[in-house]
Parts: C-alpha cells; structure tokens; sequence
C-alpha cells in the first residue's frame, strides 16, 4: 500500500490521507492515528475529525504550523497498526413498514429482490460506523453487499424525516433530525441519534458496530411515545468480542 | 424582574454567536460562530466584554430592541447602519442616533433601532455583561440548520425576550474605536489543495485568472460563486468524504465554486480544489450578493504568516479603544492635547480607513 499522503487545507487543517475508498482496513488506519494522535497531542491540535479514508487535523497556526505538524504526525504513522477499534456493538430498532421506510419498494425493484429479503438484508448485516458527518449525530455506515451499491436519488427529498434509515452506495445513513436528503428511505428508528441531555450527545461513534432490529408499526409507535417521554434508553449489547476488537 | 432585550422587530436574520464550537466536528457538529470575527470581537471590546463573548450577528437589515433592563451598554461593530435610540411610544421626535464603533449606554424604556447594514453584510450588536442564555457544547453560537445554540437555536423573531447577565451598566466614560478596516482584499488569497488534481490544468489557471461573483444563494454554510466554470479532470468530482476545512473551496458538477464559511458542514463528498487562508475569512464574511471576487495563490508559509499578522491588527485594533467624554463636554482644543482628535475624526468619516 502507497505511504500516506500529507495534503494542505490551507492554513488551519491538513490531511493526511491513507487511500480514496471505503475500506474497513483503511478505516482502521485512520481510527488509530486519531488516538495515537490524541495521545500524542502535539501542540496546537484543535480537534481532529476522522472519514472514510483521511483524517482531518484541525490547527491553530498561531501555535503550530504545517511544517511542525507533519514533523509530529510522521512518526506515528511508522509502524502504524490497523487494529481494530473497541468499538461498541448495537441493535438498533427499525421499522420497515411502507408507510416509514418510503422506497422500500422502489429498492426492491431496483435490486430485484422482495421487499422482505431487503429487509432481511438491509438489518442483519453488521454495519461499521466508519464516519460521523454532515449533521450532528448521522453516522455513515458500510458493509451492504453489492444490490446495495445504488447512486442517490435523481431527484433529493427536501425533507427527510428524523429517523429515517437510508442506503445507497453499499452504506447506509441514519438522519438524527429532519434534512434535506437524497438517500433511499429503506426504515424509521424511534431511537434518537442525537440528544443534548447526554454526553457524548451523539450515540453512536467511528468504529462502532451496527445492525438493525425489525419492528412493527405498534412497537414503533409506542418506542416513539417512549423516546418523546425521553424514558426510551438505549445500550450497547455486551462487551466487544475478544479478539475481534482491540 | 430579569434584565432582558425584548425584540420588536428580528431584522432578517439575527443569530447570537461567538467564536464558534470546535471540538464536536468528529460528531458531525459543525463549527459555527461569527462570519467576521474581526468586528465581532471589536463589538465586544468596545463594551469591555472579553472579545469572545456572545453578541447579536446583524446580516443586512437590524433589528429593533426595547431595553427591559435598569440600564444597559451597547455597541455596534461592522456594516454601518443608521442606529437610533427611540423613546418607546414616543412619535419619533425625541430619538437620538449613536455611531457605530462607539459604545452607548442605555435606559429601560429606549429602544434601539438598526436600520439596514452597509459597507458589509454583517454587523455586531454587544451588550455589556453579554446574554444570559446557556452554552450549548461550549458554545452560545447559533445553527440553525440543526437547532443548536444561541436563543432556542433559531434566528429572533418578534416577541423574543433575551436575558442579559447585567441587570444594569455603570455610567463611566463610552469608549470608541477609530476604524476598522472593512476593505475587501483585492484579491482572497488561498492555498492550492487538497484535491488540486481533481482539476484540468486550464481549470486552476481559469480560478486564478477571473473574477466571480458572489450569489445571492449564499449563506452562512457557504458563499456560491458564479462566474467561468472549473472542468474536471478525469478523475471527476465526486471523492469518498473526507474532512472540510474552514474556506474550504468545494467544486461540484457544475464547476462553479462554493466557499465553505462558519456554518459548513463537517465532511463532504465534493472535490475541494483550495482554501481561502484563514486571514481572509472576515473579509470574506462582509461580502454582499453581487460583490466581485478575485483569487491569488500564496503558499501555507505565507498564509500562516497573514494569520499571525491578523493576530497583531486585532491586537493593535483593541489597543487603538479609546475613551470619549460625553459630547456636551467636547473641547477641541483639549482633545487635541490628548492627541485624540484624529480618532475622533475618522469614525466620523467613511469608517474605512
């Protein structure tokens, strides 16, 4: 595999960039230099913000520079392990009825499969929560197999609902609040991904694993009334496998 | 009964912010904060607040304000605007106007009214004390997009009532700050990258040779840019999604460039070809639909040098905040003694200087 690459974001952030895919490994390796980085917390670092393939350090150039930075970063990256994260597992209720999960069919007819193989599919792969972006709270998620490597919507919806879970691309995104949106709506979560009484507000985190627990339209109404009562608690199942998590 | 502003009318789009929310972008939470950070602070200094305090961000048109407090101080930084203090129920005769880049002291009962901003889309309300309203992850920033910070997470609407921390103002001398340099830079210097090679050769020469011009479809997110188009190279526009830096110059299908400001989102799937360096943000932030743009290259050496040079203007801007005797008590001759006079005289002229 080529080294990392160093690239400028002008005078406040650099990348330092492993790859240009989604890949669980280059994930791993972003992951790692972000807490060897945190460990390290070379002077000036104001927050760094890990994706698919890169990680973004945010600096303040009246106390570090470029220059400085990538001097620090270098040696972290030798001997860089991709080992896994301790992410935490969760299973996170959905519904899938047509009146939430709105291109459940169109999704259906676009893979070929029925709409409960979708289903089936779509909630019992473990999914990677290999990044947090574009609204508070919304993790993108990877690991679909191949029907699901779907480009987004010819046409974005102006309004998603909060909740709504959404593939394209072989990922899947959970909105934490009501967006503009272009993914395909496959289901709705009552959960929610984004609550500021908590801290971290955010549930979910790079790294954590995901899969998906089909409701009814009844159980998805009543968890609803019990999140809007915030008595609907969530936890992660179980500690990390050993030998699957670092 | 708490001290409070009680807004009257919201102007069109007035949001509390500071100087932003960083350390949550890992979450997806956007930064935020002021757009001109230059006279966001100079609105803070000038009532001795702490620079980075929350103030009211004015964009275009002000808002107007009935003071619900003892007494309050007040400045107003950035675009010029016609600022008047009015008597409530008065019939408009017994108004006074104070200048902007000049602190005031009010009373309970008087209202302030900014009328429409010029020189700059974005001006700085301050209040002595600052407002009362609870920091949401660090942070009274307002983003609206996600309901987060500043008052209940949106823009004013008419009927609000914000709580100040100040129940009341110490009468002492009003300070005044003799200018701020609101002057557009003749051309937004940026640092080439990090997905430069996304674009055909002709296509960087092309950003580095014309002049765009700003839509009217911008916002806080992002200032849209039209003008020639920047062709892809065969590596197209789209990238897997990595990080976005402030000033972060995105680039879609379209080719026409879009420069990611305080309320950018944290990660992106468009191909970013530079970023506008951090001393040029401000600027940047003051610019009104249909302003014309032009770009230089400079090196991160270089933008790292302007950023410590803006360092040393704020200092110095905040060391140039002088004290004023009330008007009655003007003595042109005893200014000039205190050497004073020239100040004086420039916030009287364009405010440009």
């Amino acid at each position: 595999m080529a080294p990392p690459r160093f690239l400028p974001a002008g005078d406040t952030a650099l990348v330092v960039e492993f790859g240009d895919r989604v890949d669980a490994h280059l994930s791993a390796l972003v992951l790692a230099l972000a807490q060897k980085l945190e460990a390290a917390a070379p002077a000036g670092v104001v927050e760094t913000v890990p994706t698919f393939r890169s990680l973004m350090v945010h600096y303040d150039p009246l106390q570090t520079s470029h220059a400085d930075l990538r001097r620090a970063i270098a040696p972290l990256l030798q001997g860089l392990e991709a080992a896994p994260i301790a992410g935490r597992r969760w299973r996170i209720p959905a519904c899938y009825d047509a009146s939430l999960g709105l291109d459940l069919a169109d999704v259906a007819q676009r893979t070929g499969l029925d709409p409960a193989q979708v289903v089936e599919r779509h909630s019992q792969t473990s999914q990677l929560v290999y990044m947090m972006g574009f609204l508070p709270g919304l993790p993108y998620l990877g690991g679909l197999s191949g029907e699901f490597a779907l480009p987004r919507r010819e046409n974005p919806r102006v309004k998603v609902p909060k909740g709504s879970i959404a593939v394209a691309m072989s990922m899947s995104v959970v909105y934490p609040q009501e967006s503009p949106g272009g993914w395909h709506i496959l289901a709705r979560t009552p959960v929610p991904l984004w609550n500021m009484r908590k801290t971290p507000p955010a549930l979910l985190a790079a790294g954590d694993q995901v899969t998906f627990l089909p409701l009814s339209l009844r159980e998805y109404e009543l968890m609803l009334a019990k999140a809007a009562a915030a008595e609907l608690v969530l936890t992660p199942e179980g500690p990390p496998t050993r030998g699957q998590h670092a | 009964m708490t001290a409070a502003l009680r807004v009257m009318t919201p102007g069109l789009m007035t949001t509390l912010q500071d100087l932003g929310r960083p350390g949550y972008q890992h979450l997806g939470v956007p930064v935020s904060g002021a757009l001109d950070q230059v006279s966001f602070r100079a609105a803070n200094l000038l009532v001795g607040n702490a620079e980075g305090v929350g103030a009211l961000e004015i964009a275009y048109q002000g808002p107007t304000l009935s003071v619900e407090a003892d007494s309050i101080r007040i400045a107003v930084a950035g675009g010029r605007a016609p600022i008047d203090v009015l008597l409530a129920n008065s019939e408009g005769g017994s108004s006074r106007r104070i200048a902007p880049c000049e602190s005031a002291r009010l009373l309970r009962g008087e209202v302030l009214k900014i009328g429409a901003l010029s020189g700059s889309a974005v001006a700085y309300l301050a209040v002595e004390g600052g407002f009362a309203i609870a920091p949401v992850l660090g942070s009274q920033s307002t983003l609206t997009r996600a309901a987060i910070g500043g008052f209940k997470g949106r823009a004013l609407k008419a009927a609000d009532v914000l709580p100040l921390k100040q129940a009341a103002a110490a009468q002492r001398d009003e300070s005044i700050l003799p200018s701020i340099d609101l002057a557009p830079p003749k051309r937004v210097r940026i640092v080439l990258g990090p997905q430069d090679d996304h674009f055909r050769p002709a296509s960087l020469r092309t950003l580095l040779a014309s002049t765009y011009t700003v839509s009217p479809a911008s916002d806080r997110m992002g200032m849209r840019l039209e003008g020639p188009p920047l062709g892809h190279s065969s590596k197209g526009y789209d990238i897997v999604s990595d990080g976005i830096a402030l000033g972060s110059i995105q680039v879609p299908g379209n080719g026409l460039p879009i420069i990611l400001l305080a309320d950018r989102q944290t990660t992106g799937g468009y191909c970013k070809v530079a970023t506008v360096i951090s001393a040029d943000i401000a600027p940047l932030g003051r610019l009104t639909p249909g302003a014309s743009i032009a770009f230089a290259a400079v090196t991160i050496e270089a933008a790292e040098a302007a950023a410590r040079q803006l360092a040393c203007d704020i200092a110095t801007l905040a060391a140039s905040i002088t004290p004023v005797r009330h008007r009655s008590v003007i003595d042109p001759k005893r200014l000039m003694v205190e050497n004073l006079v020239s100040g004086v005289v420039s916030a009287r002229g364009s405010g440009e200087a």
